[in-house]
């Protein structure tokens, strides 16, 4: 399987703080991969490394054999990078459909003059937005609230929602923060039904997740970050006997998890 | 239904200057004329709902794009500028929209990475500067003698008796071509506003970077947002030059941005119908102030010499018990109690 992202040798200094040193790892295409770490350790900055937002002080990534050097964040999501965020970031007066809408429209290029005059690629991209929207809605389970605004769904439902926009976007990589935050047992065994399902649909996972079981269940590799640094890069059952990853992140017997 | 009601409201709208109800018209200037400056403000508070309503931008120049407009117009037309142009008005139309729109494009490029207070000094500043420059006596622009015969639209256009139907005895053409404008702008803007575009501005406005990260290229939006602004807002004062014949550096004032902007929060950021009460609002209810005398013991004034002092009292009323606007945009009211929450 060939490389979807290479994340290569990057580091990010803010001021005197080295946020990422030197952190490598790379995911293959069709892969669940966890990213995980204890707070602090650089995960959420490496997603934002990878997203664009910012621009690595030393190191290379690249997307599909391309450098992500110098692009800017829509680019990077043109290219085929989603993401959700930690703490969900809807556009919380928008309807879940236009949400979602706001995502496929990343794959159209309708504007000022197109929309003025009402041109057939309007109509056309509009049709297939709603049609790709309602169609992801239905994939993540929310296709009923559809005309309902973003600030009214439920937590739960909101999760959701971030995951349809992202995946309209048309990524060949979804970055996951912390997709299971704040869900309880039996909403995390549907999202970890979930995330097979987007990898069946062949879109590539990276997921940052806290819940260890979550993490150990759904992906086939994971990485760890501690300071900045890799500790480790393995199958879930290697990096679990890993006694760096034990003695760093977890800090209980590996069996607790 | 929606489309007969507004078919009857722009049927209405043609027929105003018919309709002299001494309820509504107001002693001086007349009724007609204070219809087209009715409109033009209407105009001009759609140009900036785009820009702060839609896109979400704080703009406090905005007369900076109207001044540009009008002087583009004034310099190519009238045989007293500086400029040997010497076009018709209907010639230097189109140009002083591309003019405007570009001016747009210019303060925007560098600006528009700012974000909200910052951006509004910036294009505060910007008005300033317009208004500085053309103030100048020495410049082309002659500060307060200002420009004076700038030819009227269409002279070839003539009634029966061949007097011209743009002329400066009668500002009904001039209403009725301002309010074509209108439905042309707003048909224009609802467009927009029902398009990728238009989802992408409210994108904008909702998270930027949330936008940003769904693929919204938000500085080119937001650049569109304020060339659409801009293009408007040159577009009225090309008008406000082809109507009176003559502008100088007092006609643009910062007085009058922050009176656009009151309009458009006062009657509904975002929403269409909202922008044009505002509009209403801000232009008319001075005019209709004027020849009431304040009581005796109040110093007996004109109280068309209050107005200022009466929309501060209204925009504060406003902001009080209705900050969303008379008729707001449901989601723009929605925004609003998010972020007192």
């Amino acid at each position: 399987m060939a490389d979807v992202l290479e994340v290569d040798g990057v580091s990010l200094r803010f001021g005197g703080v080295l946020a990422l040193d030197g952190v490598s790892f790379a995911v293959r295409e069709g892969e669940i991969v966890g990213l995980i770490g204890p707070n602090g350790a650089g995960k959420t900055t490496c997603f934002n490394a990878v997203t664009g937002v910012y621009r690595p002080t030393a190191g290379e990534i690249r997307f599909r054999g391309q450098r992500l050097a110098g692009r800017k964040r829509y680019q990077i999501t043109k290219l085929g990078i989603a993401r959700t965020f930690q703490n969900i970031r809807l556009f919380r007066e928008m309807t879940a459909l236009e949400n979602v809408l706001v995502g496929a429209d990343a794959r159209h290029g309708t504007s000022v003059p197109g929309a003025l005059v009402r041109a057939p690629r309007h109509w056309a991209e509009e049709r297939a937005g709603r049609e790709l929207a309602m169609d992801l809605m239905r994939f993540v389970g929310i296709d009923r609230r559809a005309g309902e605004l973003a600030r009214n769904l439920s937590y739960g439902e909101q999760r959701r929602l971030e995951v349809a926009r992202a995946l309209a976007t048309g990524p060949t990589l979804l970055c996951l923060d912390e997709p299971a935050a704040g869900f309880g047992p039996a909403e995390k065994e549907q999202l970890l039904k979930l995330i097979r399902d987007i990898r069946d649909r062949g879109v590539t996972v990276l997921l940052i997740e806290h819940d260890m079981r979550l993490v150990m269940g759904v992906t086939e590799r994971i990485v760890v970050l501690e300071f900045g640094r890799t500790i480790a890069d393995g199958t879930p059952a290697e990096v679990r006997d890993d006694p760096r990853v034990v003695a760093a992140y977890l800090g209980v017997p590996t069996d607790a998890a | 239904m929606k489309w007969a009601v507004a078919a009857v409201c722009v049927a209405l709208a043609y027929l105003l200057p018919a309709l002299r109800l001494p309820a509504l018209t107001t002693p001086e200037p007349d009724w007609a004329t204070l219809l087209f400056v009715v409109a033009v403000y209407v105009l001009l508070a759609l140009g900036l709902n785009v820009v702060v309503g839609f896109a979400g931008l704080l703009d406090l120049g905005y007369v900076g794009f109207f001044a540009v407009g009008a002087y583009s117009v004034a310099l190519l037309t009238s045989p007293n500028s500086g400029v040997p142009a010497g076009w018709p008005w209907l010639a230097a139309l189109p140009v002083a929209i591309v003019v405007t729109m570009l001016s747009g494009v210019l303060l925007g490029w560098p600006t528009l990475r700012l974000r909200g207070d910052y951006l509004a000094i910036v294009t505060l500043g910007f008005a300033e500067i317009i208004r500085v420059v053309a103030s100048d006596p020495t410049s082309v622009f002659k500060g307060d003698r200002g420009i004076s015969d700038i030819p009227h639209p269409a002279p070839f256009l003539r009634h029966a008796d061949g007097t011209p139907v743009f002329g400066v005895t009668d500002a009904r053409p001039y209403y009725w071509l301002t309010l074509t404008l209108v439905i042309v702008v707003v048909f224009a803007a609802r467009n927009l506003d029902r398009s990728r575009v238009g989802r992408s501005w409210v994108a904008i406005r909702e998270d930027e970077d949330a936008a940003e990260a769904m693929g919204v290229p938000t500085f080119r939006f937001k650049l569109w947002a304020f060339a659409i602004g801009a293009a408007v807002g040159g577009l009225s004062g090309s008008l406000y030059a082809g109507t009176q014949g003559f502008i100088n550096s007092a006609s643009f004032e910062l007085l009058f941005s922050i009176l656009i902007l009151a309009g458009v929060v006062m009657g509904g950021s975002g929403n269409l119908p909202g922008a044009i009460l505002g509009g209403v609002l801000i232009a008319y209810l001075p005019e209709r102030l004027r020849g009431i005398r304040a009581p005796a013991w109040l110093g007996g004034q004109d109280l068309f010499e209050w107005r200022y002092l009466m929309f501060g009292l209204v925009i504060i009323l406003i902001m009080l018990f209705r900050p969303q606007g008379v008729i707001p945009s449901r989601r723009r009211a929605l925004e609003l109690k998010d972020r007192d929450g």
